[in-house]
């Protein structure tokens, strides 16, 4: 890689023992994927929740945050962290998971990183803008970014984004290129979804369908433009089922406008997904009546959609636990708008800086003895059978009847 | 000596020996795996309920989130991890926890990899040469089982 005098002397340690450490990872992958360079970067976002990162990676952090030297260079902030310390013990989680996040907390508070917790900082921090080179972690912000906002990152490991944020920079390579944004797949639906459920099981069937992290979906049909938290389960979906990390929908999305804009007048349409495709992918993970635990998280809620969520509750009476999960940016405004009270009046509860499957979900499994799940997250669903849940997606109006009368109608 | 050697565009690490755990299937740590117990533990991947300890994974692509770049770091730190990883393509964020966690990886082919190493083979993955070769089992090194056994790693003993 070609180095400039700034990223010659970081490498020399005149930067420092961190930068150094940062400097020399971001050359180790640099050079793995045939970056020339590096590109500056605006913003960095780290995925670290303390179930990742283990005694190994906390400890990796402290070595960091010991040597006392200046910090992350640009904004940098965090996913979500791996509890809500005021729900704990509803989760069932142990004193040294949270010892363990208090100590990260602190590692990163020390290295200048912003507790932000959040995997919708689209929403609810500062979005990245078209062209804006980022270095951002969690798939569903890098999708999201890249697609919806035409900024530039790859999928940026807790590790990859700490360097960055301590370098200001990360290796020139895969989606910060021109040539990587082109559509690889073109794809047409003749149906668009409705619910959230609906849009993260479309993303979910584009995902396997692309299968790798370098194909780029050009999807055509859409009747009518999705809305932030519809692209948000759509992506994140995508980016679950298929480590997808960038799509183009045909007029929507800013790189697109038009076929030729991303080569899509060059690709024929190899695969049509309709109504039936969606329904039978929800039908896929519907194998049990009887439901354990309702969860709505990854990615967080928005606020409009706890205010559906609120409506929702009104009235019930929760036989089974109903969690939803929030940033912590959205939290107060869904308290000062009666929603969290909506909610908890009817047995559930409001989450707020974590995720779900980020928060020891194995180990919350065994301690609550929760197996069979309902979530209106097509990536939820597909994460948590690894983690021993028998996970099923529906609308998150089926879910809310399903907390109220134990079943998954 | 076997000389078919498959060359892979991308290499980091060292040079290992091992037994390949060989699927048509991607990885995930957070998705696939029971780190604790050192297995695959989704129900629906292709190497469910076998141990990746050690063993070098051939497998087709680079899967899900974020998390493994934290979480290949976090097993070798406990002496749980693959020696090596081969992928038909990797995503970034495979690669960046081989270089934090001082895993040895190979992508890119332009054969299907998974299709050309056999389940259980003795391979030598080398990052110097980009290649991957099955072993004649002359060159088996001497603390190395003398024979391959797929059975074990198909669970079927």
């Amino acid at each position: 890689m070609r180095l400039n005098d700034e990223e010659q002397a970081m490498l020399a340690g005149e930067a420092g023992s961190v930068a150094k450490i940062a400097i020399e990872h971001q050359i180790k992958v640099g050079r793995f994927f045939k970056a020339e360079d590096f590109v500056p970067v605006t913003q960095a976002h780290i995925m670290a929740d303390t179930e990742s990162l283990g005694q190994a990676g906390v400890m990796w952090l402290e070595k960091l945050a010991d040597a006392g030297e200046a910090g992350v260079r640009i904004p940098t902030i965090t996913d979500p962290r791996g509890t809500d310390f005021e729900k704990a013990s509803l989760l069932g989680q142990a004193d040294w998971m949270l010892e363990l996040e208090r100590r990260a907390i602190e590692a990163f508070t020390r290295l200048g990183v912003s507790m932000t917790d959040t995997c919708i900082n689209y929403q609810t921090v500062l979005a990245a803008t078209r062209g804006e080179h980022v270095a951002f972690g969690d798939t569903g912000v890098v999708i999201y970014s890249n697609s919806v906002g035409g900024a530039r990152s790859n999928f940026e490991g807790g590790p990859s984004a700490l360097s960055a944020g301590l370098t200001g920079r990360t290796p020139r390579y895969g989606y910060h290129l021109d040539s990587h944004r082109q559509a690889t797949l073109r794809i047409r639906t003749d149906w668009t979804p409705r619910t959230l459920d609906d849009w993260g099981a479309l993303g979910g069937i584009v995902g396997r369908l692309s299968n790798n992290y370098w194909q780029v979906p050009l999807v055509e049909g859409l009747e009518t433009a999705p809305t932030s938290d519809e692209l948000k389960h759509f992506g994140a979906a995508m980016a679950s089922f298929g480590s997808t990390a960038l799509f183009h929908l045909l007029g929507i999305t800013p790189e697109a406008l038009r076929l030729s804009d991303v080569g899509g007048d060059k690709l024929a349409v190899t695969h049509r997904i309709g109504e039936s495709d969606v329904n039978a992918l929800k039908q896929s993970y519907l194998v049990d009546a009887g439901i354990d635990v309702v969860v709505f998280s990854a990615p967080q809620l928005s606020i409009f959609e706890l205010r559906d969520l609120a409506r929702l509750c009104e009235g019930r009476n929760f036989k089974r636990p109903l969690l939803a999960v929030t940033s912590p940016q959205v939290k107060p405004d869904c308290d000062r708008f009666g929603y969290t009270k909506a909610i908890e009046e009817a047995g559930g509860t409001v989450l707020a800086g974590m995720c779900f499957y980020q928060s020891y979900a194995r180990e919350m499994s065994e301690a609550k003895g929760w197996k069979r799940l309902a979530t209106n997250s097509a990536k939820l669903v597909n994460i948590l059978g690894g983690y021993g849940y028998v996970p099923m997606l529906a609308s998150m109006q089926a879910c809310v009847s399903a907390a109220e009368s134990g079943e998954l109608q | 000596m076997s000389t078919t050697r498959y060359q892979s565009r991308h290499a980091m690490g060292r040079r290992v020996i091992g037994q390949a755990l060989v699927a048509h299937d991607g990885l995930s740590a957070r998705y696939d795996l029971n780190r604790l117990q050192g297995v695959f533990s989704r129900p629906a991947h292709k190497l469910v309920g076998q141990s990746y300890v050690d063993k070098i994974l051939v497998l087709d692509t680079a899967k899900g989130g974020v998390a493994t770049a934290w979480m290949l770091h976090e097993m070798r730190s406990r002496n749980m991890v693959p020696s090596a990883i081969v992928f038909n393509t990797v995503n970034t964020i495979l690669a960046q926890g081989a270089a934090l966690g001082d895993v040895t990886m190979l992508a890119g082919f332009d054969v299907d990899i998974t299709a050309q190493i056999p389940h259980g083979a003795m391979v030598e993955v080398d990052p110097d040469t980009f290649t991957i070769r099955v072993l004649d089992p002359s060159e088996y090194p001497a603390e190395a089982p003398g024979a391959p056994d797929t059975r074990k790693i198909h669970g079927l003993l």
